[in-house]
């Protein structure tokens, strides 16, 4: 049977990006504790390796196997855990990353941090481990020495259901078999009586005695590799070496067996004595490895808090992996959906006047299902903001060390949640925010201490949920911005006029200006690329506004409100001609009908009407649009004033009709971008309305004019 | 390891046999359909379906043969005039006019259109033999679109590649909008 194995090639790819996320987390956490996450990431430089070999990725599993032993060693506490060795890993982690991609296009990776991180692997890996701590190396060369024909008691009890995942006892003991010779006895003592046995449930237990002069533990563990999760192992040496007087010291931490586990950890004088001793007769002892916990269960605990990080820090990802609960909400949902139609539908059976009532709260609870039904939905859609924040430990770590800065970075609320389109369009710019904020943001040190503030820096991420929006916002304890170096570089770039007074806020919006740069010296992290004006617009594009708070010598604040979907929208539903259009309800300022004196014609047949203090130019969509309308004359008219960015605009339309919330459909899935409109949607009677784009109105207004005045000009040129 | 085990639960893609349907001939089949006096026919696997005119949706500033975008089944479906855009017929809004929906593949992603015509006739059954290169002088409609001719008793149908329709709309779209 031929096996298509291209088919699990995304899956594949899927967890290695995982697994890479699993090692760069722990990596970082490893640096601040010791803690467990070494054989987290020990195991997901395991499992790429073998996936890329599976798939013939071979350049990853070159250099993954390299990873795989200093992490072997660092696993083992053959190795002290060192900051260098951390970095090299973090730079190996990218590494990988690259090669995953080079091998998935099938190209040979040809760049040369590659082969530099390999080095500097190489030499690690070379570098003799003589800092180990004695107790460990103790350890491990007891393993060793104790070669000549070896004897282990191994304690097999699976898990009833140990064959229905699939695995053979059977299996596991031929392939014990080919190590070494084998003894095993069987215990039935769990077996029921026959009128009770689960044929599906296994009852039995081995304990197997395995003689052989050259299979180690590993090779042991190795054979049950698969199963571990599945059953109790106990495996136990039978040396004929005895320990002369265990010295029960710090070792014995989490032993969760019974006294059947001694644990090994002799201080060297009591080595020499053991190793003397070889010849004393045959006495259990536990070789322990890992946590010095041979049960399986604490181990699958540690893989379930793998899992945890691993659905969280997944960036771009195609596929959204959705919460139990959600699903099952979903589903009672559904039901109640369900259970409604069939109401509903019973009473159309035959259906008289008396029963408009019921069919009034009918038609009230399938508004209401539909309602839950739709938010439940939308949920699913919903992320933890912690997928875009998951990236910026490293890029902090990263960036302190390039900029000699100390930083500590902060988050709160990644619990907080966002929908998935939003959430990857603001990466991004979030990324070029907190890339600010540690560059020019944070002081150096020498200045941060001249100051009295603490030499280590802050930039604190926080993300909540304020109305129908999200708020994130990053902060830095900085030096804050400089209102004056701001304002003359903005007078000096002829964007505000010398004498002009201007808010602090009005003034911090400078920066979003294009070209609006303050830093006196471009550094290799910001102050190139994409700038802030670039910043604003992506938040713009999504719906969304930036606001900037800077207090002198006690930092900055930039805070950016987000909608939580760019899926649904507040509508308000106008129309024009014969077409339906829906304008968003969150640019409307207020709608109006049209009073005559208020009118005026300036400066070339421009149409302004005076709201209160406002000049509001006055836009017919029907000229924009080129259609056919009812009401083409200003006086009298409706009209929609509509505010983005500052710019007021009145739109011209014949009617008002409903507002509703709106599915937004994508015009460009099956068409194109069309000028002024964002996207169509379904209305109530099936047919479709176009959601009017009043920044890219506005944009159309202008570059019509702006050919109307040329005409205009070209026309004056020809008289002349 | 994961993945392993699972492939061998898997049978192997194509592993059922076609067995049974060979007496469908090995002729591609295809939807033809009319446009003023003349037959077209188009790679039926492409047709969604058909369906009866109903008035679309406009698009604002669209070029004149798109007519607009309907609702099918929730997906917004552009419709599009082939006669219009051919420059074939009258364009004039029937009971028999209807919209055959095409899913067009283009860079590994389907686009649904509609294309309004006269009337749908019939199923053509064509194998690779059949198909007659058109002559290079001709009509309204650009070569590249034109996949063949096909002789059916005494008419001739123009099969169109329904790739290349995906294109000229949205050549021609832009060069509108410029």
């Amino acid at each position: 049977m031929s096996i298509d194995l291209a088919q699990f090639l995304p899956t594949f790819l899927e967890e290695s990006y995982e697994g890479l996320e699993i090692m760069e987390t722990g990596l970082l956490n490893l640096q601040s504790s010791e803690d467990d996450s070494i054989h987290s990431i020990f195991r997901a430089a395991h499992s790429i390796k073998g996936g890329a070999g599976t798939f013939g990725f071979n350049q990853v599993t070159e250099f993954t196997h390299l990873v795989e032993t200093l992490l072997d060693e660092m696993r083992d506490g053959r190795r002290e855990i060192l900051k260098s060795d951390i970095e090299i890993l973090l730079q190996s982690v990218d590494c990988i990353r690259l090669l995953i991609d080079a091998d998935h296009n099938k190209i040979v990776c040809e760049d040369e941090s590659i082969s530099k991180v390999e080095s500097l692997l190489n030499e690690s890996l070379n570098s003799s481990s003589t800092d180990t701590q004695p107790q460990n190396e103790n350890k491990s060369e007891k393993t060793q020495t104790a070669t000549d024909a070896q004897s282990w008691l191994i304690n097999f009890t699976p898990q009833p259901h140990l064959v229905q995942t699939g695995n053979d006892p059977l299996f596991l003991f031929n392939a014990l078999a080919d190590l070494a010779d084998l003894e095993i006895v069987c215990n039935t003592s769990e077996l029921p009586a026959f009128s009770d046995i689960e044929p599906k449930e296994l009852y039995l237990s081995w304990q197997i005695k395995l003689t052989s002069s050259d299979a180690t533990e590993d090779d042991i563990k190795e054979v049950f590799e698969w199963v571990e999760d599945e059953c109790t192992l106990e495996i136990t040496l039978l040396t004929n070496e005895a320990i002369s007087d265990v010295q029960e010291d710090e070792a014995v931490n989490n032993d969760t067996q019974e006294q059947s586990i001694q644990v090994q950890s002799t201080q060297p004088e009591s080595e020499q004595s053991s190793k003397q001793e070889l010849a004393e007769p045959l006495s259990p002892t536990a070789i322990t490895t890992d946590t010095n916990v041979l049960t399986t269960k604490p181990q699958s605990a540690i893989m379930g808090k793998d899992k945890a990080p691993a659905a969280k820090a997944k960036p771009d990802v195609g596929s959204i992996r959705v919460g139990v609960d959600k699903v099952d909400m979903l589903i009672n949902l559904v039901g109640e959906l369900v259970i409604t139609q069939s109401m509903l539908s019973e009473l159309g059976n035959d259906f008289d006047l008396s029963k408009v009532e019921k069919l009034t709260s009918g038609l009230d609870q399938l508004l209401q299902n539909t309602k839950e039904l739709q938010e439940s939905v939308m949920r699913i859609r919903m992320l933890p903001i912690s997928f875009a924040f998951n990236r910026f430990p490293r890029l902090i770590h990263d960036l302190s060390i390039k900029t000699g800065k100390q930083i500590e970075l902060v988050i709160k609320g990644e619990q907080t949640e966002l929908d998935k389109t939003v959430m990857e369009q603001i990466g991004d710019p979030l990324v070029h925010l907190v890339r600010n904020a540690a560059d020019h943001g944070i002081e150096s040190t020498e200045v941060r201490l001249a100051n009295g503030k603490s030499e280590k820096g802050t930039i604190s991420l926080n993300a909540y949920h304020v109305g129908g929006s999200i708020v994130i916002e990053v902060n830095d304890d900085g030096g804050g911005i400089n209102r004056e170096a701001v304002l003359n570089k903005a007078i000096e770039k002829g964007i505000v006029e010398p004498n002009s007074s201007l808010t602090d806020a009005q003034v911090f919006d400078l920066l979003f200006e294009p070209g609006f740069s303050t830093a006196s010296e471009v550094t290799d992290i910001s102050g190139r690329g994409v700038g802030m004006d670039v910043v604003k617009k992506n938040i713009q594009s999504l719906g969304g506004r930036i606001q900037v708070e800077s207090e002198p010598g006690k930092g900055s604040c930039f805070k950016v409100n987000l909608p939580l979907t760019l899926a649904i929208l507040d509508g308000q539903l106008v129309r024009v001609g014969t077409e339906v259009y829906i304008i968003p309800l969150i640019t409307i300022v207020e709608s109006l009908q049209a009073k005559a004196e208020l009118i005026n014609r300036v400066s070339g047949n421009m149409v302004l009407y005076r709201l209160r203090e406002d000049n509001v130019p006055v836009l017919p969509i029907y000229q924009l649009f080129n259609l056919e309308a009812q009401c083409t004359e200003i006086e009298n008219a409706l009209l929609v004033v509509v505010e983005f960015d500052g710019q007021k605009v009145g739109l011209m339309v014949d009617d008002l009709l409903a507002q509703q919330q709106v599915v937004i459909k994508s015009l460009q899935d099956n068409y194109q971008q069309v000028d002024g409109i964002s996207g169509a949607t379904i209305l109530g009677d099936g047919s479709v309305a176009m959601i009017l784009d009043i920044p890219g109105m506005i944009t159309m207004a202008l570059k019509q004019s702006k050919i109307a005045q040329k005409t205009a000009v070209n026309h004056n040129v020809e008289v002349v | 390891m994961d993945i392993q085990s699972l492939a061998k639960d898997i049978p192997a893609q194509g592993e059922q046999s076609l067995e049974g349907i060979e007496f469908i001939n090995n002729a591609e089949q295809y939807l033809t359909f009319v446009l003023g006096n003349e037959q077209f026919a188009i790679d039926i696997l492409c047709v969604e379906e058909i369906r009866n005119w109903e008035r679309p949706t406009q698009i604002p500033n669209s070029p004149n043969y798109v007519k607009g975008v309907i609702n099918m089944r929730g997906i917004i479906v552009p419709i599009i005039d082939l006669r219009m855009k051919f420059g074939i017929g009258q364009c004039t809004y029937t009971v028999t006019t209807v919209v055959v929906v095409l899913t067009i593949e283009v860079e590994h992603k389907s686009k649904v259109i509609g294309f309004v015509v006269d009337a749908v006739s019939d199923v053509l059954n064509a194998e690779a033999d059949d198909i007659k290169k058109a002559p290079a002088f001709g009509g309204s409609i650009p070569p590249e679109f034109i996949t063949g001719l096909v002789n059916q008793d005494n008419n001739v149908v123009t099969l169109l590649t329904p790739e290349a329709l995906y294109k000229i709309e949205k050549h021609q779209i832009d060069g509108c909008n410029q």
